[in-house]
């Protein structure tokens, strides 16, 4: 019995090398230059960006061998916005002038930014890190390891396998469970106005 | 209808719902199968989540508030109103049009709760709901969901299992029955709450539970939830060689709860802002209401935390500039939280009552007092003798005793989840035994805060079925109507009524007893209306027990119920003498039913009567 009734939308093709949050500004600055600039936006509406990648290893099999529908990443992008948005204030945080506050001020909202962006986290993605080894701890990578998952830096010669010290553990997203939306629904408010009668 | 997949337990929540289920076929014995649905629902126009909790709240969009397509749901594209999260988001910003706390207004026998009365405070312009309504909504997006997720297995086939407080009275009981009918559920059946938390910890304990309690133990389940607090004691008996349990008391229906503490702290500081010339608007009231739930949390794990900062968010999109920084101290969370709703009172205190003034206000009857404890020193003090008669506890009874005296403690609801707030309950009642030389009473562990109530409503549901332990006691009220007594009038004096005994305490599911001694004349046509009468304290009144006086503690007044003899076949006006019947349902509830004496027909009475007819022309 599945222990959860709920199928994502869309599993995430494997990640490529940028960490989540990397990947989170590249998305956001591909965002405002996508609206900005008509040349870009058709450029990367051509990119296939799933093209060629395995599922990750670590994900469940689908509990329902349907079709996954072609997933449309401007909408996932939007989405995502609209729920730091919603629940972190990230627009709203990031489109301020911080110049002429206070630290305390600014530190004061980056609580609630602070706290949102975890709780969009926590609950739209399951992300694990790759190396499950404590950091600083000395690793050997046998012939075939995972280069997308795995950057080796600094005196990088020989042949596996490799010896060397974990620096950063890496993030990986084993599941993403965006909400559906209707068809109807316009990704592209991704703040409602508001109006107080 | 085919053999049942699955036990479904539903938690009918003030604050939230949750549904679990437990695979019958996968599991054996004690050992169960058993996961929490996770139900799809609209958390922003258009937007569909699934959470593992639904929130209990229910919106009545204006038409021009949403577009086209912003309400439908997986299942639905019909539906014109949301409950769930979005509906309490959207709710805090425009509370005319939600409804909130409707379970609590469908054990509200001042209100007729088959009447479209919610949003109380509603302009004439929203189509109002009943209470019965916003259950049978709340109740249907959960089968919906479960259909949805569950295609090959239909809600209707499976066994299903609807979780109540255990103080509600046989009206509210039959209510919460009708909105489950209504929201399309076939055979189900009602448990109470405090019962279903202590089946989820024998549930979780996969069979050690029998070597956590031994005979002799009485365990108190405290279960105070987002509005109400429950609490239900259960005996320990050994019977050939196997334990039972007994659920031997229950207390009284309480409208008090976690969110009437953060309230508290979140008006403290805002009197504080305001001080300081900041004014707070709802939307920002209820902000502030979450992040002292969150401050709240740290203060009371870690008492060397001596200030919690909090930020109010600024409405309009300036964050920076716009919010407000203030700060939750210590000292605010031990004075609002631990005196005041969980006071170190003695086992003699009792809550404190205000009469009602002569207008009564058409709002819940929220508990006056807030202190839990002192709720639970009253219910521990009328309940001193609910073991005196149990098998294997006669000789254990110390009769010097001034309250029964738990032996063990299981905490329930969301507010537990501070352990604060729990060891503040225990080690107070621990210091009312100590008083009295009795042993302190140990917490049983491994509650899933939450959840607990609908997982153990699943796996209530598989045990009735015949694998492993039941928790027996039946009714916990005897329940009576007036009569009135054929004193002589003397003028200006009420004639006093006596209560007679229709339903015994402790009638156990699936029996019935006849009242022999009285039979009572209904008029054909005209509706008849008797004064009813519960209490939770006298298990020894036999069904046709006649009551000529009683503590007021002993005896509550319940809601009136009425026959109705529909004229059909006879003349109005005619008289037909009836007896009284009572059955506890396999269901859970209480009928009472006027059987004809020279004939065969019969009809059922009614515990839910218009508010409006109660007084007789």
């Amino acid at each position: 019995m599945p222990l959860s009734t709920h199928t994502p939308e869309f599993r995430p093709p494997k990640p490529p090398a940028p960490s989540f949050f990397s990947r989170l500004a590249i998305a956001l600055r591909a965002f405002f230059r996508i609206l900005a600039d008509a040349d870009y936006a058709a450029r990367v509406d051509g990119l296939r960006l799933g093209a060629g990648l395995e599922p990750p290893p670590a994900a469940p099999p689908a509990t329902a061998p349907t079709p996954v529908p072609a997933v449309n990443y401007n909408d996932a992008a939007l989405q995502l916005l609209a729920l730091l948005q919603r629940d972190a204030r990230l627009i709203d945080f990031t489109q301020e002038d911080v110049t002429r506050y206070s630290d305390a001020d600014i530190g004061g909202a980056a609580r609630v930014v602070h706290e949102g962006c975890r709780k969009v986290l926590r609950e739209h993605f399951s992300i694990v890190p790759v190396r499950q080894e404590a950091e600083g701890s000395r690793i050997i990578l046998n012939d075939g390891f995972d280069a997308r998952a795995i950057r080796l830096t600094g005196n990088v010669v020989g042949k596996a396998p490799f010896q060397g010290s974990l620096s950063h553990r890496g993030w990986r997203a084993i599941e993403v469970r965006l909400p559906t939306f209707a068809e109807s629904h316009d990704v592209t408010v991704l703040a409602q106005a508001e109006v107080e009668l | 209808m085919s053999e049942p997949l699955y036990s479904i337990g539903i938690d009918l929540g003030t604050t939230h719902c949750a549904l679990a289920y437990v695979d019958i076929a996968a599991s054996d014995g004690e050992q169960t199968l058993c996961a929490v649905l996770d139900i799809p629902q609209l958390t922003d126009p258009g937007t569909v989540e699934p959470s593992a909790l639904l929130p209990s709240f229910l919106y009545l969009p204006h038409a021009e508030e949403l577009t086209e397509g912003d309400l439908d749901l997986p299942w639905s594209r019909a539906q014109d109103y949301a409950v769930g999260e979005f509906a309490r988001a959207r709710g805090a910003l425009t509370p005319i049009r939600l409804v909130s706390s409707a379970k609590s207004w469908l054990c509200h026998a001042g209100v007729d709760r088959r009447a479209a009365i919610l949003p109380n405070d509603a302009p004439p312009e929203v189509a109002r709901v009943s209470p019965l309504d916003a259950s049978t909504r709340y109740l249907e997006h959960l089968r919906q969901a479960w259909d949805d997720a569950h295609p090959q297995a239909p809600f209707a086939e499976q066994d299903i299992t609807v979780t109540i407080p255990a103080s509600f009275d046989p009206a509210a009981r039959e209510l919460t029955l009708d909105a489950a009918r209504a929201a399309g559920y076939g055979a189900l059946t009602l448990l109470e709450e405090p019962q279903a938390a202590l089946y989820h910890w024998i549930q979780a304990s996969a069979g050690r539970w029998r070597k956590d309690v031994q005979p002799g133990d009485i365990i108190l389940v405290i279960d105070v939830g987002g509005g109400t607090s429950d609490f239900s004691l259960i005996a320990v008996l050994e019977r050939e060689g196997n334990l039972e349990l007994h659920r031997v008391a229950v207390g009284d229906h309480i409208l008090l709860g976690g969110d009437n503490m953060d309230l508290a702290l979140a008006h403290g500081v805002a009197r504080k802002l305001a001080a300081d010339g900041k004014q707070l608007d709802p939307w920002q009231m209820r902000a502030l209401t979450y992040a002292c739930r969150v401050a709240k949390e740290n203060l009371l794990t870690d008492a060397a935390l001596e200030v919690q900062p909090m930020v109010v968010p600024s409405r309009g999109s300036k964050l920076v500039g716009g919010s407000l920084r203030t700060e939750l101290t210590q000292a605010e969370v031990r004075t609002t939280i631990l005196e005041g709703f969980f006071p170190e009172v003695g086992a003699s205190a009792r809550p404190a009552t205000r009469t009602r003034g002569g207008l009564t206000q058409l709002g819940l009857p929220y508990a006056q007092d807030a202190g839990v404890t002192r709720h639970l020193a009253a219910l521990l003090g009328r309940q001193v003798g609910a073991t005196s008669e149990l098998e294997g506890f006669a000789g254990r009874v110390d009769t010097d005793a001034s309250f029964l005296h738990p032996t063990a403690v299981l905490f329930n609801g969301g507010v537990f989840k501070s352990e604060v707030l729990a060891q503040r309950t225990l080690a107070t009642l621990n210091h009312w035994l100590g008083a009295e030389g009795a042993n302190p009473a140990r917490m049983l562990a491994g509650a899933d805060l939450d959840l607990a109530v609908a997982r153990g409503a699943a796996y209530y549901g598989y045990v009735r079925r015949g694998q492993g332990v039941r928790i027996r006691g039946g009714t916990a009220r005897a329940y009576y109507v007036a009569i009135e007594s054929s004193m002589p009038a003397v003028p200006g004096i009420e004639p006093p009524v006596q209560a007679l005994c229709v339903a015994p305490f402790g009638m156990e599911e699936g029996t019935e007893a006849d009242l022999q001694m009285q039979e009572f004349g209904l008029v054909v046509g005209t509706p008849v209306h008797l004064r009813f009468f519960g209490s939770s304290v006298r298990r020894q009144d036999q069904i046709g027990t006649l009551l000529d006086f009683w503590q007021a503690d002993e005896v509550q007044e319940l809601g009136e119920i009425h026959a109705n003899l529909p004229a059909e076949g006879r003349q109005p006006g005619d008289v037909v003498q009836v007896r009284l019947r009572a059955t506890a349902t396999e269901t859970g509830t209480l009928e009472l039913t006027a059987m004809a004496i020279d004939s065969d027909e019969h009809w059922k009475v009614e515990f839910d009567v218009r508010s409006q007819d109660s007084h007789r022309e």
